[in-house]
């Protein structure tokens, strides 16, 4: 590794050896879950969709949960920081893409288990709303301005998420249970699970929000050198112009 | 406390002005009448030949009015938010000094004023198109969801509106940011109508609830957008 190089990487030793532990955990998780684990009584082998699904569903409402946590201390006077709003917008980034995966997980393991991709669920309904919802937030801090313009647009939008997400919850709840039956009852309401398998599932929560964590950080700080760039891009590129024209 | 008081009625007068001047350039303008209202119509006719049947109209009739309502609300959104933002008329009003709850208030309302001539002719056309049926109680029912339901439209458009004013890319930007928040006024809004207009022989009654939900919602976003409106046009 060369010095120059050292110097604006997002690695620490910190993040080396987080990222370290996760990657065993990922391989631990992988054994545990697609092989030593049993096979469920009523589910068969469809069950194991669970290990990936449930800490992915975890992960991204951690992570939604961090966004509205980090544009409020942005929007507080006295903690306002530009650390917080790339926090904010490291953290709706890899909400989204988990959000997606455990989706996607989701409806398949509805094919194998309900028959059906999809349901009108309301906590299904209302975790598609937050999907979308977090698309049209990131769509927004795309939009350009100045960081600060950036950060106060985006950590209002990610207040009104917070108070948007309960009324639609409301909303489908009431809706689905005037229109149909419930159709879906709550996994694992009253079922006793394989001790191997709650175990499985832990360490699958557990291994995923250090993979969270890791990520944000390394995103938060590639974010950071981002507005770096454009910082002094500008700048650089003038004083370079200049000296072209002196010689 | 007269302070609060002036406070107060500082915001009511800049809400006045603003929904007097975006309602006398729609007057002057006529979008509404001449673009919205003719797309909004053709929408319906437009449902008529998905649908194709006279059975199924009658059935989602309510649905069917509340989401042309909301596909045009788009526009309405979008053209309230053009005038401001071309000739920097938006940096003028920041710079003005006007409270910005005020700015907030009145172009919530000339977009709600616009937004229930929308609704009115959409009902009128699903009664001449798709055979639905208003009966006394049941046009109390209407007229107050129509009220609920529009406030609430107004509130987030203004909101959302003033967030993506003279951003690039805010015609399709727009859309994503508005559907998903006002999911729950299509909702509320289609089952009271169900009721008022009584498909499937629901009951009026049944849909006083509905409009519950339209109400907090309208206030909830109203309150809001009073308070957070100053934060995004003050960059």
């Amino acid at each position: 590794m060369t010095t120059t190089s050292e110097r604006n990487v997002t690695g620490t030793s910190f993040t080396r050896g987080l990222g370290i532990v996760t990657l065993l955990g990922i391989v631990l998780l992988v054994i545990l879950g697609l092989f030593v684990s049993p096979a469920d009584v009523n589910q068969g082998e469809s069950v194991r969709i669970m290990y990936a699904h449930v800490p992915g569903a975890w992960l991204a409402y951690l992570a939604f949960i961090v966004t509205g946590v980090s544009s409020a201390a942005y929007l507080w006077k006295r903690t306002r920081s530009l650390t917080w709003d790339r926090f904010a917008g490291a953290s709706a980034e890899v909400g989204v893409l988990f959000m997606g995966i455990s989706l996607v997980t989701g409806s398949l393991w509805g094919r194998i288990t309900w028959g059906t991709y999809w349901t009108w669920d309301a906590r299904l309904t209302t975790t598609a709303f937050l999907f979308v919802t977090y698309v049209g937030y990131l769509a927004v801090r795309g939009l350009g301005g100045s960081h600060h313009q950036r950060a106060r647009r985006s950590a209002v939008l990610a207040l009104l998420a917070v108070l948007e997400i309960p009324l639609v919850h409301f909303s489908v709840r009431l809706w689905n249970t005037l229109h149909q039956e419930a159709s879906v009852a709550g996994r694992g309401t009253d079922v006793t699970m394989d001790g191997l398998m709650l175990f499985s599932l832990f360490l699958g929560v557990v291994v995923f929000t250090l993979m969270y964590v890791w990520l944000v950080l390394h995103r938060q700080r590639a974010l950071a050198l981002q507005d770096m760039v454009e910082d002094t891009g500008l700048d650089a590129a003038l004083a370079a112009r200049r000296a072209e024209a002196a010689v | 406390m007269s302070e609060t008081r002036r406070a107060f009625a500082s915001v009511r007068a800049t809400a006045r002005l603003i929904a007097i001047k975006d309602l006398r350039i729609e007057r002057r303008g006529r979008v509404l009448t001449n673009q919205v209202l003719p797309f909004a119509l053709i929408v319906m006719v437009m449902f008529a030949f998905a649908l194709d049947s006279d059975a199924v109209l009658e059935r989602v009739a309510p649905g069917l009015v509340w989401l042309a309502t909301l596909f045009s609300t788009l526009f309405v959104i979008a053209r309230s938010f053009a005038v401001e933002s071309a000739d920097g008329a938006l940096d003028q009003l920041r710079t003005s000094g006007a409270p910005s709850a005020g700015i907030f208030l009145g172009k919530a309302l000339a977009l709600m004023a616009q937004l229930l001539v929308l609704v009115v002719v959409l009902v009128a056309a699903a009664v001449v198109l798709y055979r639905a049926d208003i009966s006394g109680q049941g046009g109390v029912l209407l007229v107050t969801t129509a009220l609920a339901a529009t406030g609430g439209l107004a509130a987030v458009g203004t909101l959302y509106g003033g967030l993506s004013a003279g951003a690039k890319g805010r015609e399709t930007l727009l859309p994503l940011l508005v559907l998903p928040v006002v999911a729950p006024v299509l909702i509320g809004a289609t089952r009271a109508t169900e009721s008022a207009f009584g498909t499937n022989g629901i009951a009026v009654s049944e849909g006083w609830p509905w409009l519950g939900l339209l109400v907090v919602f309208a206030v909830l976003f109203s309150v809001t957008g009073a308070i957070a409106f100053g934060s995004l046009l003050d960059e």
